[in-house]
């Protein structure tokens, strides 16, 4: 018997039994705990609800006024709703001062990232442009648009925009707002290109340098490529943020109610010359602004809404595609 | 009444069974691969012919320091062709960064400088373009690094001279498949080139890191640590590579594996806290070791 035992005493000496640790729920926490467990709950739901809220409301109101001809009609001058035209303008304008942001903002933002991340030298320098690149980041949009209103009518730039007959320019011009839009764009863009370069292993670089590349050709053929899902990322929110924009466009592109060429040369008029975008549409319309129109208002607000709604769902889509993306090495 | 109290003292008589010290420690060998039972009878056909060809690479007192800290104290080596040169020593000790200034690799770190003088036949490395050098002095790292771009793209990438989009695919298409198969991984792949590099497993993409890097005919092959991510399997084929490597151009291979340094080296040097404390051929240094520090670090490790 004592033999059997010696060889077993796992049977004789248990793992010595500790008190059962009280279950993790809600009804053994203190009262505090439950408390903000419960403000937790109702904060987040509360935010659903808004949000619900938002997108209801503007699909209820905005689908009883959005008719096929109203996107497709240019606003009208008229006193009576039914005399105010469609939205086609906003609509373009949007279109074309998103684009214009765009295509300023992206080669520089791209260029500064890798110029920051792959050279960064002097190390001062690369400091200043970081904190650079916040101040612009920061800067709310109406100071950049009066800043911009400001630049503009100089007489330098008085080619790109409308200039009165005594020779004062206007300063307002798709390319002015554009310029200032692609100041809000350029940020996000930025970050996303600096982070996904800083996120590739240095082994990526060291071997190619290593089979004698130039540093330049690894950043094109290598580098870059890996980025693309990061600069795209940054490209529709700052797209967002673009379409989204209100000030800018009141100040610099003039809030005009049709696009309104200056000049007669086909194309540059156009970015010459004046304009709206869905916001300043819906900022004219709604009983805030001159307040002639709500209906146009609301069916405007509801297309700007899904707008910025399927960009947003871009963007998820491209962060979860590039979280998933085969960087085995 | 507290649960603890249920259990109480165990048994008397049980207190002596229960071991009171943990098992005493056995040594424990550093590598995991089999050790070859004796040199000849190595997992591969060994081409031992002690007669090496002309030098390749020359170190006169190169010294490297990181800002303050120096790391290679007054290297003096040189470097044959159809010879294969491990570095061993523990870590830490300036192995990596020794291999580094070879290509010159050390410059893309700032703190970084470098003393001595390094020549490849016979020429500062200083004074010689570094694009070109590191295409003449090529190097595999650690951790398989292929691009993500397809297999044929990774090797027409090393051949091209940076981004010229001459020669075109047809034209390297012979050179690309000659790459690979020196590198023993043409086969494997059934003439599919377009795979991406990053599907093939660990030890195909150091094959092709390793065709990548002599796809341009160079002149001397660094090696640091190449199997230290791969299985004991992709390791024995990388080995018999490299026995087959060496008869076309010099071979410096950083190991931590003492057995791998014994397997396919000719000679080894083994360095301590960035001194060159041993140099000589692979024999002398495993078993008549002359200093007493590459005694105790090769003792400890076949224990
Ligand atoms: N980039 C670096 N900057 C500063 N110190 C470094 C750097 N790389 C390596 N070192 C230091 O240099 C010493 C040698 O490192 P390394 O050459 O990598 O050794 P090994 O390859 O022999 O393990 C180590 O002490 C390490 O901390
Ligand atoms: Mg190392």
């Amino acid at each position: 018997m004592a033999t059997q035992l010696t060889r077993a005493p796992a049977v004789l000496a248990p793992a010595p039994q500790r008190p059962r640790p009280r279950g993790d729920t809600v009804g053994n926490w203190r009262w505090s705990q439950r408390l903000a467990f419960g403000a937790c709950w109702a904060a987040g739901i509360a935010l659903c609800v808004v949000a619900i809220a938002i997108v209801g409301y503007m699909a209820v109101r905005g689908l009883q006024y959005l008719r096929p001809d109203i996107l497709f009609s240019r606003p009208e001058p008229g006193l009576a709703q039914s005399e105010t035209g469609g939205i086609l303008d906003p609509i373009l304008g949007t279109i074309l001062l998103t684009l214009i942001g765009i295509v300023i903002a992206t080669p520089i933002a791209v260029a500064t990232a890798v110029w920051l991340v792959e050279y960064g030298r002097p190390a001062a320098l690369a400091r200043l442009v970081e904190s650079g690149i916040e101040v612009v980041a920061g800067t709310p949009d109406i100071v950049l648009a009066i800043f911009g209103l400001a630049v503009f009518q100089l007489h330098l730039f008085a080619p790109i925009s409308f200039t009165a007959s005594g020779g004062g320019v206007f300063g307002r011009s798709f390319i002015a707002a554009g310029a200032m839009m692609s100041l809000i764009a350029l940020p996000l863009v930025f970050a996303a290109t600096r982070e996904g370069l800083a996120s590739l292993p240095a082994r990526l670089r060291e071997g190619s340098w290593a089979l004698g590349k130039t540093k330049i050709c690894t950043i094109r053929t290598v580098l870059l490529p890996q980025v693309r899902r990061n600069i795209a990322t940054g490209v529709a929110l700052g797209t967002g943020r673009i379409v989204g924009d209100t000030a800018i466009v009141v100040v610099l592109l003039g809030a005009s109610l049709r696009i309104d060429p200056q000049g007669n040369v086909p194309g540059l008029s156009v970015l010459r010359g004046t304009g709206s975008t869905l916001t300043s549409y819906v900022y004219a319309n709604s009983p805030a602004g001159e307040g002639n129109a709500p209906q146009k208002a609301y069916a405007a607000a509801f297309v700007l809404l899904v707008i910025v709604l399927l960009i947003n769902g871009a963007v998820d889509l491209l962060g979860r595609r590039s979280s998933h993306v085969e960087l085995g090495v | 009444m507290s649960m603890y109290d249920e259990v109480g003292p165990a048994d008397p008589f049980l207190e002596d069974d229960v071991p009171s010290l943990p098992p005493p420690r056995r040594r424990v060998r550093v590598d995991r691969t089999p050790l070859p039972v004796e040199p000849g009878a190595a997992p591969f056909a060994r081409v031992r012919d002690r007669s090496s060809g002309p030098e390749r690479m020359r170190l006169e007192g190169l010294t490297v320091n990181y800002a303050e800290a120096r790391v290679v104290k007054g290297v003096s080596l040189s470097i044959h062709q159809g010879e294969v040169l491990a570095l061993i020593g523990p870590s830490g000790c300036g192995k990596t960064t020794l291999l580094r200034t070879l290509n010159r690799l050390t410059e893309a770190t700032a703190t970084a400088s470098r003393g001595g003088r390094v020549l490849l036949d016979d020429q500062e490395v200083e004074q010689i373009e570094v694009t070109a050098l590191r295409r003449r002095v090529a190097m595999v790292f650690q951790q398989p690094n292929p691009f993500p771009m397809s297999i044929f793209d990774n090797i027409a990438y090393a051949i091209r001279v940076q981004n010229r989009k001459r020669p075109g695919r047809r034209e390297l298409e012979p050179a690309v498949v000659d790459a690979l198969r020196r590198a023993g991984l043409y086969d494997e792949l059934g003439g599919d080139l377009d795979r991406p590099a990053l599907r093939l497993s660990g030890g195909q993409q150091q094959r092709l890191c390793i065709a990548r890097a002599i796809a341009t005919r160079p002149e001397v092959l660094l090696m640091d640590e190449p199997c230290s991510a791969l299985d004991p399997k992709s390791t024995a084929v990388i080995e018999e590579l490299i026995g087959e490597l060496r008869r076309e151009l010099a071979v410096v291979i950083v190991t931590h594996n003492l057995a791998q340094a014994h397997r396919v080296a000719d000679r080894v040097a083994f360095m301590y806290l960035g001194d060159l404390v041993e140099l000589g051929d692979v024999d002398q240094v495993f078993e008549a070791p002359q200093a007493q520090r590459t005694r105790d670090y090769v003792a400890g490790a076949f224990g």
